[in-house]
């Protein structure tokens, strides 16, 4: 399988505030990472400096080989196409001036797609593909549900052919039935377009349906990576580990019988983080150590690793 | 007797567009110190179930009407707005699911808990003080006193909402009501949140009505669920019963499309097609009828009656969901 | 009321978001209103020479300061020219300060205020500091002074207006741009891959339309009542030649005496700002969706 996307020391800093700090991952072709994380923890921010929306302070993010950061205005705007994002709010994602036909149709000219009399059909094609019936096409935002609003932000994705598509929270503000159809519709335009995502989202009930890799961040950092099936059934890194616990579960005899390991406190000033370990403040097993240096990755099993240096000590 | 009895609630709403039925015919007990569910998605009129029991919705353009809603031996339909005024904060309380709007933002944290106790408890200043940094300490709020003096900006999500249910416990309420109360906070707060509501309820034996569209929540917090849609509620059982053996095609629906955590819900989600009805428009049969996958050939003929499956499991659903 | 929506077998045409919008127009009613008055007036002066009833500059002493009658419908000013003749010939002057004004504040204004809030740094930094620059000279004084550089004709006086708007208007752009830029949309298109100038005039321009048509009318009126003040100074049409601001300011000697003289050119500058004022809000509302009068049912099913 082949890296579409490799992303290596990225920073996004505001000042002191270090919002992205030092993150390391991939993406293979066809394929989805979940980037899991509370808010204020950098995952949205993340999705923006990898298409360079916001311009990352430091690191490298690999496209095909091509280095996003480094690339010039022009070479970016052609590369762009290859690279797509849906917004949690939908709705405001969309020109509210615009009628949806042109809001789709706005993405082929750009890029010069389709052009003169294949337009239209093109449009039409592309409303089918994400199941918006074609009277849809003189409708303007407000006039469309949540659900109809998220699909015509994916179908504009979908009509500059993208490789990956950064899906920011895509779910969180539809009712949980309309959040099926989209999900839904996500995989299958993944299996039928061979789409690699970047999903990111604070559900973490959704991302494991989702994702093959899951990411864990926290403050800015990843704190844990690895496959799906391995990071929820054996997670390591204790902010992980209570993250999951606190997740409910639709099943009242399994919530009677869970523990939950209920942290203390809130999230730090991220302006002023902790020394050393940024979770420490909260963690449960944090000992004096802890405060003196950046964790490094402890590698735990093939592709999966976690930060946190009581790892190490053989319990 | 239970602490609060709903009959035939009905709530409608007056807008340009027609008459917005955002409640009808809800009825339900709930017993002291029991905790009830209400699970629905957006516009299912869970809500405003809540706001008119307390007596919240606004009229005109509201419209509440019931047989009767009872609570704690008072019939609250007949209470003069300032009588339930004297009932709200003091008898029963709500916490709602933006713990930033329901601050105001340029009184102290002190001054806004104090109020409560002064004007139901007629706590003199001192008193108010003390009993507010109690309040606040129960709730988990580390170095309360000090943190009296400070602005609701100055608190995060997580420690506004926990103010709020300070607030809302301060005067011993006999019913809490609390309105996706944890929907804006992370995992982890929601988590405290979550656990100090089951303390309280354990500890105090007061009844709680939780609103939410999370099942995952209601599974490990209620004792009861009520299922609404449309404005009605379509199904009612005991937690353990009603999912494990949901009797309506929507409560069904809704768990098809619930992803879980722990991996067990089958490999593809099973979405609800469609939107649900507009509520303008009369609804005659079942209002999941256009996009229920289990619609049988009466669903097209009448309204379905609540059919009861067991002590108090009951769906106004047709199929036979449960055997 | 159901907007035609084609059948399912036609092929699929996208009317242009325009062309929906001229759709709109005419369903407001106040703009159409404004819309007939405005082109009543604008017709008036422009066939005034076969409109008006007398010679706007003929002077007859023997009538002045006569009330309106069947004769002079708004009656004589002090030296007996028939106001209402007056009025359309003035209208001459007035409307086209007026519109050329608003079109060189347009054209100066609004890219100016685009391109400030939409780059933001040295650029903004530099077009603000002078606007800012222009906005502390007191606005008349600022335009006598450019007239009496370039001499006290109409072409000055205009372009002298036009200089103190356009300033106005690009800092009401500006902040409507700045707001406008963060939005999601936004970005989506800059994720997509637009140019600049793609944003600027499809998504940012469209969505800043709105307080851009309210300050154009604002700046029509101030146009109007800016040439009276030049012209009542001796700096803009010289007398006895007919605008409505000067008619006015000389009519205040007379407002005892003959009121018409003031209420004249008075009431047609109002009727003008008025419908001016209606035109926008009609505009406004037809290039927003979301105004329109046609309610689509929301949501027939997804997908």
């Amino acid at each position: 399988m082949s890296r579409l996307l490799e992303v290596d020391g990225l920073d996004v800093h505001y000042g002191a505030v270090k919002a992205v700090d030092g993150l390391s991952f991939g993406v293979d072709r066809g394929r989805t990472l979940g980037l899991v994380g509370e808010s204020g923890c950098g995952k949205s921010t993340t999705g923006y400096a990898i298409l360079q929306l916001v311009r990352p302070s430091a690191g490298r993010v690999l496209f095909d080989g091509a280095d996003l950061c480094r690339l010039d205005t022009a070479s970016l705007r052609r590369l762009r196409r290859k690279l797509q994002i849906i917004f949690q709010d939908a709705h405001a994602s969309l020109n509210p001036r615009l009628p949806v036909g042109d809001l789709v149709g706005e993405a082929l000219d750009i890029h010069g797609l389709f052009p003169g009399a294949a337009r239209a059909g093109r449009i039409r094609e592309l409303l089918d593909l994400v199941g918006l019936a074609g009277h849809l096409i003189e409708r303007y935002p407000h006039e469309l549900s949540g659900g109809q609003a998220q699909r015509v932000a994916i179908c504009r994705a979908l009509a500059v052919e993208p490789e990956l598509i950064v899906c920011d929270e895509p779910v969180s503000a539809l009712d949980v039935s309309i959040q099926a159809q989209i999900v839904n519709l996500l995989q299958d335009l993944q299996q039928r377009l061979g789409l690699a995502y970047i999903f990111i989202s604070h559900d973490l009930s959704v991302v494991r349906h989702m994702s093959d890799e899951v990411a864990v961040m926290y403050l800015g950092k990843i704190v844990e990576l690895a496959g799906k099936e391995r990071i929820y059934a054996a997670p390591a890194h204790p902010y992980t580990r209570s993250l999951l616990s606190a997740v409910p579960v639709p099943d009242p005899d399994l919530e009677a019988k869970r523990q939950r390991i209920i942290l203390k406190g809130d999230l730090p000033d991220p302006a002023h983080p902790p020394s050393g370990c940024r979770f420490r403040t909260r963690c449960p097993i944090a000992i004096e150590r802890c405060a003196a240096g950046d964790p490094p990755p402890q590698p735990l099993a093939a592709g999966h690793w976690a930060k946190c240096i009581r790892l190490s000590e053989g319990s | 007797m239970p602490l609060l009895s709903v009959r035939n609630l009905t709530t409608r709403f007056a807008t340009d567009r027609g008459v917005v039925r955002a409640v009808s015919g809800v009825s339900f007990d709930l017993e002291e110190g029991e905790v009830l569910g209400l699970v629905g998605e957006s516009g299912s009129g869970k809500s405003v179930t809540a706001l008119s029991i307390m007596r919240l919705v606004p009229e005109p353009p509201g419209r509440v009407t019931a047989d009767a809603i009872e609570f704690d031996g008072l019939d609250l339909m007949r209470l003069s707005e300032a009588e339930a005024r004297e009932i709200r904060g003091a008898r029963m309380a709500m916490v709602f699911q933006d713990p930033m709007r329901s601050l105001n933002p340029v009184l102290t944290i002190g001054r806004q808990t104090t109020e409560v106790l002064r004007r139901h408890q007629k706590l003199d200043g001192k008193a108010a003080r003390r009993r507010a940094i109690e309040l606040l300490e129960m709730v988990g709020i580390p170095m309360a006193e000090r943190r009296l003096g400070a602005y609701p900006h100055q608190f995060s999500g997580g420690m506004r909402q926990r103010v709020m249910i300070a607030m809302a416990l301060s005067c011993n309420p006999r019913l809490l009501i609390a309105d996706e109360a944890t929907t804006a906070l992370d995992v982890t707060i929601q988590a405290q949140i979550i656990d100090l509501v089951k303390r309280l309820q354990r500890d105090r034996g007061t009844a709680v009505i939780w609103i939410s569209h999370d099942l995952g929540v209601v599974a490990g917090l209620c004792d009861r669920v009520n299922v609404m849609y449309a404005g009605t509620v379509v199904e009612s059982g005991p937690i353990r019963r009603l999912f494990h053996r949901p009797g309506h095609g929507y409560t069904v629906g809704l768990m098809g499309s619930t992803p879980r955590v722990d991996g067990a819900a089958a490999h593809r989600l099973t979405p609800i097609e469609g939107l649900p009805p507009n509520l303008i428009d009369p609804i005659t049969l079942c209002p999941f009828l256009p996009r229920c996958r289990v619609a049988v050939a009466a669903c097209h003929e009448r309204p379905p009656a609540p059919r009861q499956f067991a002590a108090g499991h009951w769906a106004a659903c047709f199929a036979d969901l449960v055997r | 009321m159901s907007t035609a929506s084609p059948s399912p077998a036609a092929p699929y045409r996208i009317p242009s978001s325009l062309a929906l919008a001229a759709r709109q127009f005419p369903r407001h009613r106040l703009a159409l209103v404004g819309f007939v008055c405005l082109l009543a007036i604008c017709l008036a002066a422009a066939l005034a020479p076969w409109v008006a009833p007398y010679d706007p500059v003929q002077i007859k002493l023997g009538s002045k300061l006569k009330p309106p009658s069947w004769e002079h419908w708004l009656g004589t000013d002090h030296f007996g020219r028939d106001v209402f003749s007056r009025l359309i010939w003035g209208g001459r002057t007035s409307l086209s300060v007026g519109a050329l004004v608003v079109a060189f504040a347009f054209t100066i204004g609004v890219p100016l205020g685009l391109a400030s809030g939409y780059f933001g740094g040295r650029v903004d930094n530099l077009l603000m500091r002078l606007v800012d620059a222009f906005l502390t000279f007191p606005p008349l004084l600022l335009a006598v002074a450019l007239v009496g550089l370039l001499g006290p004709d109409i072409q000055n006086v205009m372009l002298a207006i036009g200089l103190v708007q356009a300033p106005i208007l690009a800092r009401v752009v500006r902040g409507s741009t700045l707001a406008v830029r963060e939005d999601v949309y936004v970005t989506a298109a800059r994720a997509l891959g637009a140019r600049p100038t793609r944003i600027v005039l499809s998504h940012i321009l469209r969505n800043v339309m709105s307080p851009i048509v309210v300050q154009l009318t604002v700046v029509f009126a101030a146009a109007v009542i800016a040439e009276a003040s030049l012209s009542f100074l001796g700096f803009g049409t010289q007398p006895p030649q007919p605008s409505w601001g000067r008619d006015m300011s000389e009519a205040r000697r007379f407002l005892a005496d003959a009121p018409w003289m003031f209420m004249a050119p008075t009431g047609i500058i109002m009727l003008c700002v008025l419908s001016i004022n209606f035109l926008g809000d009609g505009l406004r509302d037809a290039l927003d969706p979301r105004a329109w009068r046609t309610r689509r049912r929301l949501a027939d099913g997804e997908g």
